[in-house]
């Protein structure tokens, strides 16, 4: 079975930040986990547009400021395309 | 769908089966070699280090645009090909800085490779969006001072760090400012930035060690329009979409597995889909496919990428499960095949377990198994000489013979920064030393043997022309060495200036031919004491008291400087136990024990006789020549 957008948002954010995807909450930000910087940030960036296919707007990138934010970008964005 | 592969490698981890776990991260990163796995296979490697053999390498990326994204992608790809890097990176387009102060923190890190990695419109804006507004004269000056700039910092670079260096060419736009135009301009806006990278080219023949990565190559390989990501350069400074970021990781490291010296000098390979199309046990000779027609023509494309890896000195094998008499009488006599048995350094054709036979061409060419690639369309094959003998990089082929000959000709593995005389004659040594093989076979005694060897050593002073080949020898050669000291083509040189310090290069000539330079010494002269730094003899050349000739040229010359004793340490590896008796065999004492290390001192009021069976060529006697009387 595929994996929802969730749990793919999850394990991208959790390989990015070398944590496990246990440890990754909708809720999970740059404030809730300390190594979530602005570079980690470009590099889940990256990792999502590699995965889901897709090229983010800057606009995008800047709304992504959580878990849950990222899975509603993601969803939009797979959902037009 | 790598999530099961995933468990699975979670827990090998857990229970401790390191080498399952290697494995297991090795199939995913092929199988997924994506940014987010990359993640995953870094942190995992990070917990087996040390228990997985992996060579280190230090690389510090100096550049002029964001990079980080690629660095994750790199690190996993070189883990997955058994290098554990560590990467240093420059302050973001500082990097003219970074290479002028010497205290900067790029020579802090002591790096073992540097990659300067730099765009045209960082470093000549003039010539990338000002180009249409540049009058000829313009243009001219202009690539005159990109190039000198760049050019100046490489050769700074190189003064000061004995590191490899690799320098990015610069990109061509992909829509010249002149239009269709610019290809007719004898100094279009295209042709002037050739015209800086021909000069890069210049700089990088001058200078050891300088490297040039072709950029425009990598872009058009792999697709100049998808390559590129405006939006990316726009918003972040980093150049390349997310899903070629990979490839720029893969492109470094064709630059970084010969650099750490994690190269193969054998391909393994096997023969029925591999080779050729069919099983010869079962399609016979008429029925297997190989040739310039479809699809046999995919088969004879590897067969050709195969021979090409032997003009750098990489020999062939064969590891098949089959009748020998069938598959060889294939390899003679099929009319579509291009390599034959001549070819082949090693044969193994059996019924034997392939890790079992991998072992065993291992030691009948001298080499280690992790110098050994496997080349085999088995998938299950591969799994089992990778968890049967984790140190052999096996490489994995796609599952469509049409894609076997890129596969390849696209293996780090395979590539080679510089090619040396020896390194293409090197398919002709192994010939003629299997001839000495039969020869040994055949006559009685060992004393016999030596004398029919009619054998020449010559020992040298190494000028600028052997450097290439003595670090070569040192970064290569692993069993007959006493301390394994790898040494670049920089330090190497920078040793022959020494006034203190001797670095010698050996020749070994038979009646079979010339074995070329395979031996190589480093020799420091302190006062009335001689110590031997490195000391080493290419397996070719070993078991034929060679060893004793060097040991004989060396006391003499040390003690032709003045020196009262010599000593030397053995320092003892997995793999050099054929040299740990050397020392004592020559009356050397053992003077000092550190851990399993040992050193060893002659009293050089004896002399090592030179052994009489040996020819002495021209410059081992002229050296002899120098002793007092």
């Amino acid at each position: 079975m595929s994996e929802s957008t969730l749990d793919m948002v999850k394990r991208i954010v959790a390989d990015v930040l070398g944590t496990s995807v246990s440890r990754i909450t909708a809720d999970s930000s740059p404030e809730t986990l300390e190594n979530w910087d602005s570079v980690r940030h470009l590099n889940i960036v990256m990792a999502l547009e590699e995965r889901f296919g897709v090229e983010l707007e800057p606009e995008d990138i800047e709304g992504m400021r959580s878990v849950m934010q990222i899975v509603a970008i993601m969803s939009a964005r797979t959902a037009r395309s | 769908m790598t999530g099961a592969l995933r468990e699975e490698i979670e827990s090998w981890i857990a229970r401790g089966e390191a080498d399952q776990a290697k494995a297991g991260l090795e199939r995913l990163w092929q199988q997924d070699p994506s940014p987010s796995t990359a993640g995953f296979v870094v942190a995992r490697f990070e917990a087996l280090r040390g228990r997985v053999p992996l060579v280190r390498c230090r690389v510090a990326i100096l550049r002029s645009f964001t990079v980080e994204p690629v660095v994750p992608l790199l690190r996993a790809a070189a883990f997955a090909g058994g290098i554990d890097l560590e990467v240093e990176l420059g302050a973001f387009n500082s990097y003219t800085q970074e290479i002028l102060a010497p205290e900067s923190a790029l020579y802090a890190f002591a790096p073992g490779a540097v990659i300067l990695a730099v765009q045209t419109r960082d470093v000549a804006p003039a010539l990338w969006s000002g180009f249409a507004g540049l009058a000829p004269a313009d243009v001219e000056e202009t690539v005159r001072s990109v190039s000198a700039q760049i050019g100046g910092l490489v050769e700074k670079l190189r003064e000061r760090s004995a590191a490899a260096i690799v320098v990015h060419t610069l990109e061509t736009p992909d829509e010249p400012a002149l239009g269709a135009l610019d290809a007719a301009l004898p100094l279009g806006q295209n042709e002037a930035i050739r015209r800086i990278n021909r000069h890069l080219v210049e700089v990088a023949r001058a200078h050891r060690g300088v490297h040039v990565l072709d950029v425009d190559a990598l872009m058009a390989r792999r697709g100049r329009g998808a390559f590129r990501d405006e939006r990316k350069w726009l918003t972040a400074r980093m150049p390349y979409a997310a899903g070629e970021l990979v490839h720029v990781a893969r492109e470094w490291l064709r630059f970084l597995h010969p650099i750490a010296g994690r190269v193969a000098k054998v391909v393994a390979c096997d023969l029925d889909n591999t080779l050729w199309g069919g099983v010869i046990g079962e399609d016979g000779l008429g029925g297997i496919q190989v040739g310039p027609e479809y699809k046999g023509a995919a088969y004879l494309e590897l067969q050709r990428a195969l021979l090409d890896l032997t003009k750098r000195g990489i020999l062939l094998a064969i590891s098949s499960k089959n009748n020998p008499a069938e598959a060889l009488e294939a390899i003679d006599k099929h009319p579509g095949m291009l390599l034959r048995r001549e070819h082949f350094a090693a044969v193994r054709i059996n019924w034997t377990d392939k890790a079992e036979n991998l072992r065993s061409i291992a030691e009948e060419l001298n080499v280690g198994v992790d110098a050994i690639a496997f080349l085999d369309d088995n998938p299950v094959e591969r799994e089992w000489v990778r968890s049967r003998l984790p140190a052999v990089p096996v490489i994995d082929l796609p599952d469509s013979p049409m894609g076997y000959a890129r596969a390849v000709r696209g293996c780090p593995l395979f590539e080679r920064l510089e090619l040396t005389a020896e390194d293409r004659e090197r398919g002709r040594h192994y010939a003629e030393q299997r001839m000495r093989a039969e020869l040994r076979e055949a006559t009685g005694s060992l004393e016999d043997f030596y004398r029919s060897l009619e054998q020449e050593v010559s020992i040298d002073e190494v000028g600028r022309d052997l450097v290439a080949r003595v670090a070569q020898l040192t970064q290569k050669t692993n069993q007959w060495n006493l301390t394994t000291r790898r040494y670049s083509e920089v330090e190497i040189e920078g040793l022959t200036r020494s006034g203190s310090t001797s670095v010698y290069a050996l020749r070994v000539r038979d009646r079979f031919g010339d074995n070329g330079i395979t031996g190589a010494a480093v020799v420091h002269h302190r006062g009335d004491r001689a110590e031997i730094d490195t000391l080493l003899l290419s397996c070719r050349v070993i078991g034929r008291t060679v060893e004793t000739a060097f040991l004989s040229f060396l006391t003499d010359a040390a003690r032709a400087r003045g020196a009262k004793a010599i000593s030397g340490w053995f320092l003892p590896t997995k793999k050099n136990a054929p040299a740990k008796d050397v020392y004592a065999s020559h009356g050397f004492s053992r003077e000092h024990e550190d851990g399993d290390a040992t050193e060893w001192t002659f009293d050089l009021s004896r002399r090592i006789p030179w052994p009489e069976w040996i020819e002495k060529g021209p410059h081992a006697a002229a050296a002899e020549e120098t002793k007092p009387a």
